[in-house]
């Protein structure tokens, strides 16, 4: 069994492949482009459309960072780093500001991204209207007709019911007003940042084989309603390690009477704050 | 205090390291040799070859033995090393009728050209858990023992049988021949095949990715789905085992610098035909419609399966009905991959800690907002 591979896994008609299918997707923004998702070494839902795009992307001087749920040291993220220490030999870094690509798992940094940074989100289910409609063939027309009056009438039966929207993450966007994108598993407190981001978003969904994408500084507005517009989650307290209190908090209960304390959920960026250097 | 989010990098060695003990279990044993796994687990090696979609035994027999016997960590692995092997070309379309068959059953007709053959079957064994199932009255004798690894000369192997026919005519071809067949596109595609790893499952899907979908499709669900349709979720009627044929047919291929086709191999398949009664008043003439299945190895549940399954997957097209999931072929093509779903549904596993407190945030302001104070009930 020969137990040789190319750099970055996938061999090159592969990556080619997938570039092609990435420029389409940057020529529509949020349109989902059919491609041929490979197979990975890692199981479907971990990531694999993610790995795809990072490695058909990566050069020899690229600096990659992986993060998921926000942490660089997370198994999944130190996996999916340690494939392409692996396979491709290239530099990690926790750092978010020297890193050129940062693939993510539900979160996008705290520290605003640059231009000529690439970020690249896992995604696992690719389709925004999938709950609505789970007929991929429908849906494809509900895109092309620009029909997206049942994603509306969703969010106001949830104010009807809930008094408040109730999608608390993948919160759906529209694109270049055009297209509604799922921005992936990410907080909407996350939705902001890719409004006219500097940066290259790709998103890549290995089992549904669909990548889609967000160019630089483009429009991404968080779907809602006039008397009832789009709003962040609050915390009422501060990072318990760097104070910060613009940022996404995670709870830790830290004992066993379920006491509760809130920490930063980017852990680069709450030791950036708080003073510690690197490791 | 960052103990919740650090030390994965720690935890994944320590746990690749106990994988490794475990697999390897007590050391006082023997290790089991790839020889053995082909040789006495031969139809778990078929199954590997099948959904893997690879027909390559010496790598369906280390996955086996690297996944500890589980059979999806198994399909897992020869998948993620098949899609990287590179395509040189396709083969020319195997032919079955001229299958060195070890079996081959039909449940239509008693006698069928060429005979029908019995061959290796648990079908007519009882299943009484033996000490030694090599040993007693029902076991084969060593020299009779055939192996992957060495196909069968029928003529040294099979002394005690009378040789097989060189060629067996497809027995639909009694129906055909009495115009009671449907005809459905049954030409082999050939260069222009697509190639399901190759490109997306679109819907509508062409019947070639639909039988590719379901031949490397989840053994389990296509036999569970298959049989919803045998209990009224589907067909309105009982189907026949037109055909069912186990044996080994040479692969032969054209390498376009010689011009001339090679034999570059020989392959294990099953191939089954299952024939249902159609006389539906909308359309012409009664008559039967096929369902067809072809699978590597042996494995003659999952060829019986997909043929019922790629009968009523075409009955969309006919008659636009996906009122039970084994007639939707979106259902059915989308959630047949064994690493696809146990991938998706094992996801679970990571951490969903954001998004977990996405919804805490929203049900603690919902509850806020419904406190008496602030005027709601």
């Amino acid at each position: 069994m020969p137990l040789s591979y190319n750099f970055a896994y996938l061999d090159e008609q592969s990556k080619k492949m997938i570039r092609r299918s990435i420029l389409k997707a940057i020529a529509i923004p949020g349109f989902q482009v059919p491609f041929g998702g490979r197979e990975m070494p890692l199981p479907y839902g971990w990531g694999t459309g993610g790995i795809q795009l990072t490695a058909a992307v990566i050069g020899p001087d690229d600096r990659l960072k992986v993060i998921d749920q926000g942490s660089d040291d997370t198994v999944n993220a130190i996996s999916i780093k340690a494939f392409f220490k692996k396979t491709a030999g290239i530099e990690t870094t926790e750092d978010t500001e020297r890193a050129t690509i940062i693939q993510t798992r539900h979160r996008i940094p705290e520290t605003p991204l640059q231009n000529g940074q690439i970020m690249v989100f896992q995604v696992p289910i690719p389709e925004p209207l999938q709950f609505i409609e789970p007929k991929k063939s429908q849906t494809v027309k509900m895109h092309g007709f620009e029909e997206y009056g049942s994603m509306h009438v969703k969010l106001y039966e949830d104010i009807a019911k809930f008094g408040r929207i109730a999608t608390a993450f993948d919160y759906p966007v529209q694109v270049h007003q055009r297209y509604i994108m799922s921005p992936s598993p990410i907080p909407k407190y996350d939705n902001p940042k890719l409004h006219r981001s500097p940066a290259v978003h790709l998103f890549g969904a290995g089992r549904e084989k669909r990548i889609y994408a967000v160019p630089p500084y483009t429009d991404v507005v968080s779907l809602d309603f006039e008397d009832y517009p789009f709003e962040l989650e609050k915390w009422d307290g501060a990072c318990a390690v760097c104070g910060s209190t613009d940022s996404f908090l995670d709870e830790i209960i830290t004992d066993d009477t379920g006491t509760r304390m809130f920490i930063c959920s980017d852990t680069e960026y709450c030791q950036k704050k708080s003073g510690n250097t690197f490791s | 205090m960052y103990v919740a989010v650090k030390g994965g990098e720690k935890a994944v060695k320590n746990s690749q390291r106990l994988v490794a003990q475990k697999r390897r279990g007590d050391t006082r044993l023997q290790k089991i040799s790839m020889d053995q796994i082909t040789n006495q687990l031969g139809l778990g090696v078929d199954r590997i070859m099948a959904e893997g979609s690879l027909y390559d035994i010496t790598a369906a027999a280390m996955a086996i033995h690297q996944a500890q016997g589980d059979m999806m960590e198994a399909v897992f692995l020869v998948r993620a090393f098949r899609t990287t092997l590179k395509r040189f070309g396709n083969s020319i379309p195997v032919q079955t009728t001229k299958m060195t068959a070890i079996r081959r059953v039909s449940g239509i007709f008693k006698d069928i050209p060429g005979g029908q053959i019995l061959g290796p079957t648990y079908d007519y064994t009882h299943r009484l858990i033996a000490p030694d199932p090599d040993q007693g009255p029902d076991a084969g004798s060593d020299r009779h023992m055939e192996t992957d690894t060495a196909p069968p000369n029928h003529a040294a192997a099979c002394e005690d049988i009378s040789p097989l026919p060189e060629e067996l005519p497809r027995v639909i071809d009694l129906l055909q021949a009495q115009g009671l067949l449907q005809q459905d596109d049954i030409r082999p595609p050939g260069d222009a095949a697509e190639d399901l790893t190759r490109q997306p499952l679109a819907f509508p899907v062409s019947r070639s990715l639909r039988l590719q979908a379901l031949a490397r499709g989840d053994e389990g669900f296509i036999l569970g789905t298959a049989y919803s349709l045998q209990r009224g979720f589907g067909l309105d009627r009982h189907p026949f085992l037109g055909e069912l044929k186990v044996g080994y047919v040479a692969v032969r291929y054209t390498p376009p610098e010689l011009g001339f086709d090679i034999h570059v191999g020989r392959m294990k398949l099953t191939e089954c035909v299952m024939v249902n009664r159609q006389d539906d008043a909308a359309r012409k003439a009664a008559g039967f419609e096929t369902g067809y299945g072809l699978v590597f190895g042996q494995n003659e549940r999952k060829a019986m399966s997909m043929s019922l399954l790629d009968r009523s997957l075409a009955a969309e097209k006919n008659t636009g009905k996906t009122d039970y999931p084994a007639r939707d072929p979106e259902f059915i093509l989308s959630h047949c991959d064994n690493v696809e779903s146990s991938g998706f549904v094992q996801h679970l596993k990571l951490p969903h800690y954001v998004d977990f407190q996405s919804e805490l945030v929203f049900i603690r302001n919902r509850r806020k907002d419904h406190t008496p104070d602030k005027g709601n009930r």
